[in-house]
């Protein structure tokens, strides 16, 4: 142990603690800008950059960084004496004078660490008019990248490559013009980004935001022509509540059904449903596959790899190309409620697909990206015409000035609103797996799972294995969520390091709990971790726990597709992939 | 499968060549965009794209390290390229109005090449022959104590 | 050399070469062939004499004669008199500018008198390209003796006691740093020759490697046997050719000669070495962000711990010192601790290589012992300021350091002095100004080259040196006021407090330097908006001198904005809100007729 005193006040830590984490466990907060410490995903960002972090260690020559000086036995260390008020101040000034002041308009104001340190440090005015950065701003289908208000953290370029091992964006440059883009300062649309929004979700200020799509749903629905359905993924539910002053991890399902009644929306479903549907036709491809290979063919591409996740789709086109036979050609839930939605459900109301407007309220930001792919499409108009973010979301529920705390819990709409507790742990990243043995095993076994719950198949290791028992057949699972785990994952198995019957592969840390477009966590996982278990929570309390199961999708296949992996289904509920490798090309205006 | 660019089979083979004298190990990114820049003059970004490919790493990377050197240019070098010395020993001897005069005498700004592709201007720091400051360089010919009065004599040397 | 009458040595360093010393070499070579003297009189290209300002130098051994500023076309005259007749050349001896007298010998002349050469022992003695004239002064024999002895520890224990410093800045003492290194567990270390010179008017270590690259390549392996390291890495900057070439072809020689590669003398120890480019950043001289860079990285520092003794290239333990640093480590061991920690002061032992350089009248490259005053720099070895001109600063530590003045003129010099007089020893640069500098420009002038260098990593530097430079830039265009001077010192302060490196830690100091000894003129450009060394174009204004106005109109039909009015045969007269100070007219004039105030 070492024995310190932080502003007068002597205390012990262990060896190798730093300054920073010392001083929060006497309570005194010092504040940071570029470090971020994800410890449970050994996600770690202290480059030490950004200095607003420095503190006073009596005997030292300059001032120390808190957030990667470790302390020493008999420290003596001042966080807000003058001298480090001053330098703080002088920095963070600094900062602002290279920092468009557009926070009017700037989709982070009221949630940016910036802007949140400004008005602690009773920042007024900037002694310095000298130039500022000036970049050009890019509009992707999911993310806008307004570099002008980077802070070079790094944390963006940490997750893209340390993480995620995507590799779009990098700091380029040097000196003041330094900043973190792409290559050769090309669009986003350019480059291998997957859109998995990770980079957004750590980013401190405005610099990395969704392409927000409110205004346009509020549009649609002020258009008296237009039926606006709304679909809501899993994991929205167990964040939303964060927005408005919930614990995290606190359920606001019935809530939230509540309020998109209220924003106007004609009918208010369930993406779980879809989730259902999505078992029902992996599950099919699983056992197919499964089946064709005991019986001796030896061609059938395994593992099978989940494919609802659009970030991981991406990745997979982009650096596995070769291997984009493997992967389930399910549609991800998304996208199978909207095809369905513009097919069943609009012949049930009796109108046109082009009176119909899908929406859906995402975690993620690929999912926007996901919906404006033009496969699906029929005939330019999109299966998924607006995918919003649970941010957004909540954003639309303020607009509407709704009080979303004393909201009436209610339930989904039917038919597309009904769900069991296998469509719900799609949220968590296990859970599509997880569900889809529910449902395999019991077709495959044509018993009843006497234990609903595969705990083996839970957590959040980053890659994960399991072997489960179909009636004697070993079934072996391999899991990563996070895109770095899942290259290796991938990796291995090219090598033929290891063998896997199925795959589950989500490409954010923790699953669509901890997505691109879910309320920031700020450095905090135990809010995700939260999230995670009130997945479980919601799982374990459904009356239903296995998709096939589900009432209202076994009606609609009775009524419309037949069975799994009919003609029909295959033209609604599958897709292919592309070879995006040659997608990087490029594109100089010179 | 290849990345789609448009650069000549040989001009891809010449900088595959480059990257297996080097074992394509990623740590060896500078040396391999030293000699890249050899050959080719510059380093264009279809070049960076091939690199990027044969080295495995994030075109991103290679960008970013190629935008960190000053050594390392996007932009092809003039027939010329002429360098100006603006380390002290220069610049305390009149560097500041050498490299003002060759902006004038050429119309182009240090890091530009000028429209006929003959000459380019920089700057660079310190080549040593501090004791004939302020130098001027001209490809690897070094002139030295140059006044502002020269440069039109250096210009005419090389004008054709 | 024994069997010759005579050596010329000429100068191969880069300065020479630039003007044309291969010529010289090739005419003198072709001479005595004709004369059949070639037999007699050895031709020998040698690495850098250091007397830059007055190359391409020639000097005559056994007698020492130093001819300079020689042409290809004087060799026939120095062959014929010298060699054959036995007569120096006294057209091209040095002249002693306030004797007027011509100096014989080197030894004679102040240049040298005052120096003391450690470092630079073999620069401008031997052929750098041959490792037997190396060998000859003694070379390998501290690696040899070291290897026999077979005692790193003693090794370590030499450094630390001889009280080396590193010569790269820092300051840092080697024998600890080396011992770190030693201590610290890996399966591989690493050496780390840093070569990445890059302060602007400095260029002592590419003298070195240009004149006796041998004595880095045995102080790397001798630094690998105490360490434990088997790799050892130079990192130079690709703009350094010559001595490029030459370390090539020294580590192929040493290699042919068993000194380098597996088993080096049947001593079981094996050592290589290899060669990494820099590529033009200054902010790679910091050791972590030579790492990086030798990693194939954007060359970004690290916060230190760890430091690299401990996680340093591939994550292994790795020892960095610089050339200058190398170059004295084999005397010292053979010359014992005993003998070089007499040199110098308490702290500071040994000797430093200085690049004087700017308005002295011997610029070039000395070596001298710690402890040496300015004034013995500047007037003794420097031979005074230029076209005797009054001193005004001198600058060491280029951009990381400041300005001295006057009054620091008798301080000796070592690192904790220079330190305390607000500068820093840094890597060897000195710049002497005198009373045409302005010293506002010369700040912004060093600020200008901190902005293009930062790293951009943290804020501080990357945002606060480009206000630093923003705010001089304004005070230089006369727009300063009274609170940019505030603002100034406090932002400088704030740097140097704040930033991650070294770089940014002491980017402000020639700001803080000078505002501390030259405040007078920094109020005069902002009170008076004068710039009293007419540098700061836009503090000037042209004015016509009546009594020498000849009114022959050249001015006035040069002017390329007609500011000048005035007709034929009368005075002229400029109207300032036109003029855009281009400074024509004051050239074109023949007749002094105009002036800057």
């Amino acid at each position: 142990m070492i024995k310190l005193t932080i502003d007068k006040k002597t205390i012990e830590v262990e060896k190798g603690t730093t300054i920073l984490k010392a001083a929060r466990q006497i309570g005194i907060e010092i504040p940071t800008l570029c470090y971020l410490e994800l410890e449970d995903l050994n996600i770690k960002n202290k480059p030490g950059g950004c200095r607003i972090c420095v503190v006073e260690v009596e005997g030292r020559r300059n001032l120390a960084p808190a957030c990667v000086t470790e302390c020493t036995e008999g420290m003596v260390v001042h966080t807000h004496n003058v001298r480090v008020l001053n330098a703080r101040r002088t920095v963070l000034e600094l900062i602002l004078s290279d920092h468009p002041f557009d926070c009017l308009v700037c989709a982070k104001s009221g949630n940016c660490d910036l802007q949140d340190l400004a008005i602690k440090m009773g920042v007024r005015e900037i002694p310095y008019d000298g130039e500022k950065s000036t970049f050009i701003k890019d509009f992707s289908p999911s993310i806008i990248r307004d570099i002008d208000k980077c802070i070079m953290c790094r944390r963006c370029e940490m997750m893209c490559n340390d993480f995620q091992t995507v590799g779009a964006l990098s700091a380029i440059n040097r000196g003041f013009d330094a900043v973190v883009s792409t290559a050769f300062e090309q669009l986003l649309e350019k480059s291998p980004c997957t859109y998995c929004g990770q980079c957004i979700a750590v980013c401190p200020v405005g610099a990395l935001t969704e392409n927000d799509h409110t205004g346009r749903v509020i549009r649609a629905i002020a258009d008296p022509r237009k039926k606006v359905i709304v679909q809501t993924a899993p994991a929205v539910r167990a964040a939303l509540g964060e927005e408005f002053g919930y614990e995290p991890g606190t359920l606001v399902t019935g809530k939230m059904a509540a309020a998109l009644r209220e924003i106007g929306f004609d009918y208010v479903f369930d993406t779980d449903w879809a989730a259902d549907l999505t078992i029902w036709e992996e599950g099919a491809e699983l056992l197919d596959r499964l089946t064709r290979f005991l019986n001796g063919d030896k061609d059938v591409p395994l593992p099978l790899m989940t494919s609802c996740c659009p970030a991981w789709v991406k990745f997979f086109e982009h650096h596995f190309p070769e291997m984009s036979k493997i992967p389930s050609t399910a549609k991800s839930p998304q996208q199978m409620f909207g095809a369905i939605a513009k097919s069943y459900f609009v012949e049930k109301l009796g109108i046109t697909r082009e009176e119909m407007v899908v929406v859906s309220i995402m975690p993620c930001v690929a999912k926007k990206y996901e919906s404006s792919r033009p496969e699906f499409a029929v005939d330019d108009n999109p299966d998924v015409d607006f995918a919003l973010t649970t941010r957004e979301l909540a954003a639309m529920i303020r607009q509407h000035n709704i009080d979303f705390r004393s909201l009436p819990e209610e339930d989904f709409d039917r038919p597309l609103g009904e769900s069991t507790g296998a469509g719900v742990i799609f949220g968590a990243t296990g859970g599509v797996i997880e569900a889809a043995c529910r449902t395999a095993y019991e077709v495959f076994t044509k018993k009843p799972l006497a234990k609903i719950d595969f705990e083996e198949l839970r957590g959040l290791e980053g890659i994960r294995s399991a072997s489960i028992d179909f009636d004697g057949l070993e079934i072996k699972i391999g899991i990563a969520h996070g895109l770095g785990n899942a290259r290796k994952l991938l990796e291995d198995i090219k090598a033929g390091r290891s063998e896997y019957h199925a795959i589950e592969i989500m490409a954010c840390p923790g699953g669509c709990i901890n997505g691109g477009g879910q309320p920031l966590h700020h450095g905090n996982f135990d809010v995700v971790k939260a999230r995670w278990k009130a997945i479980y929570e919601e799982d374990a309390n459904k009356p239903i726990r296995k998709s096939h199961e589900n009432p209202e999708v076994i009606r609609m296949y009775e009524e419309y597709l037949g069975e799994p992996m009919s003609e029909l289904s295959h033209k609604l509920l599958h897709t292919h992939y592309f070879d995006r490798r040659s997608d990087i090309v490029i594109d100089l205006e010179k | 499968m290849s990345v789609k660019i448009a650069l000549k089979e040989e001009h891809i083979k010449a900088i595959r060549d480059i990257c297996s004298s080097f074992n394509n190990d990623p740590g060896e990114l500078i040396n391999v965009l030293h000699k890249s820049q050899d050959h080719f003059g510059y380093l264009p970004a279809e070049v960076q794209e091939v690199i990027a490919h044969e080295l495995r790493i994030p075109v991103a990377k290679v960008f970013g390290v190629v935008t960190f050197y000053s050594f390392f240019t996007m932009i092809p070098k003039g027939k010329y390229p002429v360098s100006i010395c603006m380390g002290t020993a220069c610049y305390v001897r009149g560097a500041e109005k050498v490299l003002d005069e060759f902006k004038k005498q050429l119309g182009i700004k240090p890091g530009e090449t000028s429209e006929d592709g003959q000459f380019s201007l920089s700057s660079l720091r310190c080549v040593g022959a501090c004791g004939l400051a302020p130098v001027v360089m001209v490809g690897e010919k070094v002139y030295g104590r140059v006044s502002t009065e020269d440069v039109k004599k250096i210009i005419a040397e090389y004008k054709e | 050399m024994a069997n010759y009458k005579y050596h010329i040595l000429i100068c191969g360093g880069t300065g020479c070469n630039a003007s044309n010393a291969l010529g010289i070499i090739d005419n003198f070579n072709s001479i005595l062939k004709e004369k059949s003297l070639d037999d007699d009189v050895q031709v020998i290209k040698t690495g850098c004499f250091g007397f830059c300002e007055k190359g391409p130098i020639v000097k005559i051994m056994p007698d020492n004669t130093f001819y300079t500023q020689v042409t290809p076309n004087d060799c026939l005259e120095i062959v014929e008199e010298h060699i054959i007749k036995g007569r120096r050349v006294n057209r091209l001896l040095y002249e002693n500018p306030e004797t007027k007298e011509h100096v014989e010998d080197s030894k004679h002349m102040g240049f040298y008198q005052k120096q003391l050469r450690v470092a630079l022992r073999n620069c401008g003695f031997i052929n750098p390209e041959n490792i037997d004239e190396y060998i000859a002064q003694d070379g390998y024999v501290a690696l040899a003796t070291a290897l026999e002895r077979n005692n790193p520890a003693e090794i370590i224990d030499t450094l630390k006691k001889s009280g080396l410093r590193g010569r790269g800045g820092g300051g840092f003492p080697t024998g600890l740093k080396w011992e770190f290194a030693a201590k610290s567990k890996g399966d591989e270390k690493y050496v780390v020759c840093n070569a990445d010179e890059g302060d602007p008017g400095a260029f002592m270590d590419r003298s070195i490697l240009e004149g006796d690259p041998h004595t880095v390549l045995e102080a790397m392996a001798i630094n690998g046997f105490a360490i434990g390291s088997h790799v050892g890495l130079i990192y130079i900057r690709a703009e350094y050719p010559l001595a490029i070439k030459r370390l090539q072809i020294a580590i192929d020689q040493a290699r042919e000669y068993g000194l380098l590669g597996e088993n080096i003398l049947d001593s079981g120890f094996s050592f290589d070495i290899e060669l990494k480019y820099g590529a033009g950043a200054f902010v790679c001289g910091e050791e972590t962000a030579l790492i990086h860079s030798m990693e194939g990285h954007r060359g970004e520092p690290t916060f230190k711990p760890p430091f690299p003794a401990e996680s340093g290239y591939l994550g292994k333990p790795t020892n960095v010192n610089n050339v200058e640093t190398y170059a004295n480590i084999p005397v010292i061991l053979n010359q014992g601790w005993e003998w070089f920690s007499k040199i110098g002061t308490e702290k500071s032992k040994g000797t430093k290589v200085f690049a004087l350089a700017g308005k002295v009248n011997n610029v070039g490259l000395i070596e001298v012992p710690m402890g040496i005053t300015l004034r013995e720099i500047i007037y003794e070895i420097g031979g005074g300021i230029k076209d005797g001109k009054k001193f005004k600063a001198v600058q060491t530590g280029g951009p990381s350091g400041g300005c001295l003045t006057e009054k620091h003129l008798d301080t000796p010099i070592d690192y904790d002095n220079l330190l305390a007089s607000g500068s820093m020893m840094g890597s060897g640069g000195m710049i002497v100004m005198d009373e045409d500098d302005c010293m506002v420009a010369i700040a912004k002038f060093y600020l200008e080259f901190t902005v293009e260098e930062s790293c951009g990593k943290c804020n501080p530097c990357r945002i606060g040196n480009k206000r630093l430079y923003e705010i001089l830039e304004k005070i230089t265009e006369g727009n300063g006021t009274a609170e940019d001077l505030e603002i100034l010192r406090n932002l400088s302060v704030t740097i140097k407090d704040t930033s991650l490196c070294g770089l940014g830690q002491t980017s402000p100091n020639p700001v803080l330097s000078t505002l501390d000894n030259f405040i007078e003129e920094y109020e005069e450009h902002v009170n008076d908006k004068k710039c009293r060394s007419g540098v700061c174009t836009s503090l000037m204004q042209y004015f016509v001198v009546p009594e020498n106005c000849t009114g022959c109109t050249v001015c006035a039909r040069n002017c390329p904005v007609n500011a000048i009015e005035g007709e034929r045969k009368q005075v002229h007269f400029i109207h300032q809100d036109l003029c855009i100070k281009c400074g024509v007219c004051y050239d074109k004039c023949k007749f002094n007729a105009i002036v800057i105030k």
